[in-house]
């Protein structure tokens, strides 16, 4: 049979951000592919050094709009230890309320999208019908449902009441008993095990190699998380599990997630039921002192990486992220290479892209030698790039 | 002579032909999706929807990729619904039997429901795109799956019935009810292979939006694409209507509107069980797809109708 080459994206109703797949098909089989990334690059990172720190946290909130809480979370975590603030324990567990919910409504928000992308609809409904529950609870606590602005510099902006408490452990309850429906279901439903099983295999040697991180590769039986290697907040005293699974293909991936719904229920009542007394929060000064910090932080979809450096201004000198859909990308060729053109958006789905947050310009070049263009090269460069792959923009009314 | 002429064309353009076939299957789309709706706790579409659907696309300009062939690319959606208005003539709507009846009906609508199929192919291969072309690639590989185990399936109330003739099997499963109970198994069948002849979940492999984006129908627009939607209504009216005449006794035997109570409510309901294996259910695989229907759908109906023709001997 011939081959066919198939583009799958910038634009492509599998893709809810822009992301190019060239996949070669012979039949239904895909015996290439080839990643394009790039189309929504923000300069989020040059933004920062614009702002102060403060300011930061709202641009940094804005990275992803599902983990916005782990961005400026782990954002705050380098800031803090630059500035060596000792953020108190009420404020620390408000975070880790937050997170943990956010990494509810994450994992089934994503188990909504698998179910969307293998075409069950009523998963994908149901998922998003009861991830409603915790948007309500985050709502409640924070004020926002997407960005929920309760970090700041030295603790958080919102206390929680005692109703509020009860509010979500009577949500939680409600949550728990729908995570056991779709553990149940994404382990007995015929069809959706026909759909995941040993699809998009990632052993557990490659997934070490190519530096798979989060639910991706515990799937593959790497224990890897940052809230157990490295704990930050209160996770160090909190008890749970770090969830694997051995199968390195779809269907493990789902368990993680499905089960890593109860380990972040049971973080969450510790968390209510200890809330420790005092302020949320301590001042902290507007200028950070000279120094620079790595953070890390255990975000639904894998490690975050913030490295923070201040030259003792009120704006950082440089911030840099590192977001978790980058260190996966890597295992993506080879997940899908030899598998089926029915199984790429499940594929690709799997490891809970997040396109936009992930973007950033580096040049790169054979030689080892970098540089930068200026506005005018930049675009004489896009002109001859798409000039050559048969597209001339010089030809288009009002374009230069 | 006039009046043959005049009733031929009121069968074929009103009752049951395109305007009744429009209008039932524009309502059990309808169906289709509050039921759909309201099993993924949503509350649905209001009853019009579909027509509105359908007049919208109608005022939509036509879009024409420059490389498909422009004839085939504009007469196929107009295939597509005449083959299924045609077939709808020789499924019993109102009374017994279909407007037109033979010996060799029940084969004549099975053909004729394959048009439809042929016709998505042809048009996602004309339009030369890559997503087109790979829907109507696995359409017709899909068609080769299920229409295998559909015409086995029903053989065996064929040989029950000594006769080939859908308004001959109605009768004979309405004389004796013992038929319908007998080929249950048959009917689960056809009621897979309808879904697959539907391409609807789980069979809606050559549609998968998420992998080839709107199928052997991407690069249709407009009036054309309103003619095909139109034509999958109908065929799921007709394919239910020819279900409820071969497994389930048809209008049994009840008279005029009588009958057609039973003929909507028989077609209602076999929408009802297709609506609930579409929410029910994860696409599957084309080799998936191909393996279900040769390997499972096909040797139980090839027992189906060996058991038929055991209770044909009995009897």
């Amino acid at each position: 049979m011939a081959k066919i080459t198939i583009p799958l994206g910038p634009q492509h109703p599998a893709l809810k951000e822009p992301g190019n797949f060239l996949l070669t098909l012979e039949g239904e089989s895909i015996v290439g592919a080839t990643i394009r990334l790039g189309y929504n690059h923000r300069g989020i990172e040059k933004a920062c050094e614009q702002r102060n720190f403060l300011q930061d946290i709202y641009l940094l909130e804005r990275v992803c709009g599902i983990c916005s809480h782990s961005h400026t979370t782990c954002y705050l975590g380098a800031v803090e230890e630059i500035a060596k603030l000792e953020v108190p324990k009420r404020g620390l567990a408000i975070r880790v309320l937050v997170a943990e919910l956010e990494r509810l409504h994450s994992h089934l928000l994503w188990l909504g999208v698998a179910g969307h992308e293998i075409g069950f609809d009523t998963l994908f409904m149901y998922a998003w019908r009861d991830r409603e529950h915790i948007m309500d609870c985050l709502e409640m606590v924070t004020g926002n449902r997407v960005n929920y602005a309760i970090n700041t510099v030295g603790g958080v902006r919102r206390d929680v009441t005692p109703e509020m408490k009860d509010k979500i452990l009577k949500t939680l309850t409600v949550v728990e008993e729908r995570a056991n429906y779709y553990v149940e279901l994404a382990t007995q439903e015929v069809t959706v095990l026909a759909r995941c099983k040993d699809v998009g295999r990632l052993p557990n040697d490659e997934a070490v190699r190519r530096c798979a991180v989060g639910p991706l590769a515990r799937a593959s039986g790497v224990a890897s998380d940052v809230r157990k290697d490295d704990p930050y907040l209160l996770y160090g005293e909190l008890d749970f599990k770090v969830i694997t699974s051995d199968r390195c293909d779809v269907l493990g991936r789902v368990e993680v997630r499905a089960l890593e719904l109860f380990e972040s229920i049971k973080i969450l009542r510790q968390v209510l039921n200890g809330l420790p007394e005092g302020p949320i929060a301590v001042k902290a000064p507007r200028k950070v002192p000279a120094g620079e910090a790595v953070s890390r932080y255990e975000a639904p979809r894998g490690e975050d990486i913030h490295y923070v450096r201040s030259s003792g201004g009120e704006k950082p000198d440089r911030v840099k992220v590192r977001a978790p859909t980058l260190a996966n990308w890597a295992s993506m060729a080879y997940m899908l290479e030899g598998g089926y053109l029915a199984d790429v958006p499940l594929v690709i789905a799997a490891i809970d892209p997040c396109f936009s947050c992930t973007d950033r310009a580096i040049a790169v070049r054979g030689d080892g030698q970098s540089g930068s263009l200026d506005w005018d090269s930049l675009r004489r460069y896009a002109r001859e790039f798409h000039r050559s792959r048969g597209v001339d923009f010089s030809n288009v009314p009002g374009r230069v | 002579m006039d009046c043959t002429v005049f009733s031929s064309a009121f069968s074929l353009l009103v009752f049951p032909g395109l305007l009744f076939l429009g209008a039932y299957g524009t309502f059990a789309e309808w169906v289709d999706r509050i039921l759909y709706a309201r099993m993924q706790n949503r509350v649905g579409p209001p009853i019009y929807q579909p027509v509105a659907d359908f007049i919208k696309l109608m005022a939509k300009e036509v879009i024409i990729p420059e490389a498909a062939d422009k004839g085939l690319f504009r007469v196929l959606p107009v295939v597509a619904v005449a083959s299924v208005c045609t077939a709808m003539l020789m499924v019993p709507a109102w009374g017994p039997a279909g407007v037109v009846s033979f010996q060799g009906d029940l084969v004549a609508v099975l053909y004729l429901l394959t048009i439809p199929t042929a016709t998505f192919f042809l048009a996602g291969w004309c339009s030369s795109s890559p997503y087109a072309t790979v829907g109507s690639v696995r359409a017709l590989t899909q068609l080769f799956a299920y229409e295998v185990p559909l015409f086995l399936s029903v053989v065996g109330p064929a040989i029950l019935a000594g006769s080939l003739s859908v308004a001959d099997i109605a009768a004979a499963f309405t004389a004796n009810p013992l038929f319908i109970a007998v080929n249950l198994p048959g009917l689960a069948i056809a009621l897979l292979a309808l879904q697959g002849k539907l391409e609807r979940v789980p069979f809606d492999i050559p549609h998968a939006e998420t992998e080839v984006v709107g199928g052997p129908f991407t690069e249709y627009s407009g009036g054309l694409l309103a003619l095909f939607l139109l034509a999958t209504d109908m065929e799921m009216v007709v394919g239910a209507a020819l279900l409820s005449a071969v497994f389930l006794g048809g209008s049994l035997a009840l008279p005029g509107a009588l009958g057609f109570v039973a003929f909507l409510a028989k077609t209602l309901g076999i929408v009802f069980v297709l609506s609930l294996t579409r929410a029910l259910m994860a696409r599957i695989r084309i080799e998936q797809m191909i393996g279900l229907c040769w390997k499972i759908l096909a040797p139980v109906a090839l027992l189906q109708i060996i058991a038929d023709i055991l209770i044909k001997k009995v009897i």
